[in-house]
């Protein structure tokens, strides 16, 4: 029987088949889960090209996390493939290239605003919007990078996933109560579109798979779909609030 | 089967016609994906998706940017597919 057997999971965030998301939703549906992708305005086409992709063709919805009338349809939209659900994977984050690239003292409020809101805040109404949907025992699972140190080049994304973890602290204590749980998977590096697009990448991969006691690829994006997976599943029943690192063990070293 | 460079001229030119709303026969070899056609990164990795499943290849990320012209991306296919 697979890990996620039975299980109805909303997955945001495919966007190529690079996504750490798409890699989430193989592996979920492998292991046994029905999947439900969202993805908005202009890139909805690519996500239900990418869609074909999987071992099975996912429906795709439309959800701008920014857009409230998107937000309120949907639990709605959401029903029209599946009665409810059991997991949500946020997978989203975008900040305008001028709040990222090395230029931190000169970042203007309306771009951070916007890096906020899409990859923070969002959490929360992700979490609310789907929230009629989802039972006790069920998992909502996000993707940051580590937010406790100033990376280079990061800048306002760095803020952004600072403010993205504390949100999760807070929907673990306010859901908790509905047996909701919210955790984190804090990835190291890896080569995704929205990677891809920070000015100067490359100096954030810079020593990871040399600093890593394990090792790191950048270009496998596996372990930290199979770690999502894994907070998905029953497996861990009374964890919430918690950040797992799937880093080959970057966090833990100081030198 | 392998395709000729004009079959993939003409497939390529149906994918970028349907992407960009421009007329197929707009899409010829000389043509440059962005200066002659307009086509920015989304619509970019969408042809390029589209492509790798027409023509079953497999079009990696970082020869993307080095596909400027049509010409470019139909040499590249009719190599792929060898
Ligand atoms: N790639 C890395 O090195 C890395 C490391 C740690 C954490 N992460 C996080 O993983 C998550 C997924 O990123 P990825 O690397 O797979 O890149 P990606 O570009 O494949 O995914 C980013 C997704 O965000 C979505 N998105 C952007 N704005 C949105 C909006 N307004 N509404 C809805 N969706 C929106 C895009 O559609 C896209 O699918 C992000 O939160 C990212 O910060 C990535």
């Amino acid at each position: 029987m697979g890990l996620l057997e039975g299980k109805k999971l909303l997955v945001t965030g495919v966007l190529t088949d690079g996504s750490i998301a798409f890699h989430v939703a193989r592996l979920a549906q492998e292991q046994g889960a029905e999947v439900v992708l969202t993805s908005f305005g202009r890139q909805m086409r690519l996500t239900q090209v990418i869609s074909r992709r999987l071992p099975k063709e996912a429906p795709v919805v439309e959800l701008d996390v920014t857009d409230a009338e998107h937000l309120e349809a949907l639990a709605g939209r959401v029903r029209e493939h599946v009665d409810s659900l059991d997991g949500v994977v946020h997978s989203i984050g975008f900040a305008p290239q001028s709040v990222m690239g090395g230029n931190f003292l000169a970042g203007q409020w309306p771009d951070v605003a916007t890096a906020l809101e899409v990859s923070a805040y969002s959490l929360k109404s992700l979490a609310v919007a789907a929230k009629p949907l989802l039972g006790r025992g069920s998992s909502i699972v996000g993707l940051t990078f580590d937010a406790r140190y100033a990376w280079p080049v990061y800048d306002w994304m760095g803020v952004a996933k600072a403010a993205f973890e504390a949100t999760s602290r807070y929907l673990a204590r306010d859901l908790g109560p509905d047996g909701i749980r919210c955790n984190l998977v804090s990835a190291g590096p890896i080569r995704t579109t929205a990677a891809k697009s920070i000015p100067g990448f490359e100096a954030m991969e810079g020593g990871w798979p040399d600093r890593a006691p394990l090792g790191w690829d950048v270009s496998d994006p596996e372990p930290t779909a199979r770690a999502v997976a894994a907070l998905l599943s029953d497996w861990f029943p009374a964890t919430t609030g918690e950040i797992v690192h799937v880093d080959g063990g970057v966090h833990a070293m100081g030198l | 089967m392998a395709y000729t460079e004009s079959e993939i001229l003409e497939g390529l030119a149906e994918i970028v016609s349907e992407e960009t709303g421009l007329p197929a026969d707009s899409v010829q070899l000389d043509k440059s994906f962005t200066d002659d056609l307009d086509i920015d990164s989304l619509s970019m990795m969408t042809i390029v998706t589209l492509a790798e499943e027409k023509f079953s290849v497999r079009i990696p990320d970082d020869e993307v940017k080095n596909l400027a012209t049509v010409g470019d991306a139909v040499s590249f296919i009719a190599g792929a597919q060898a």
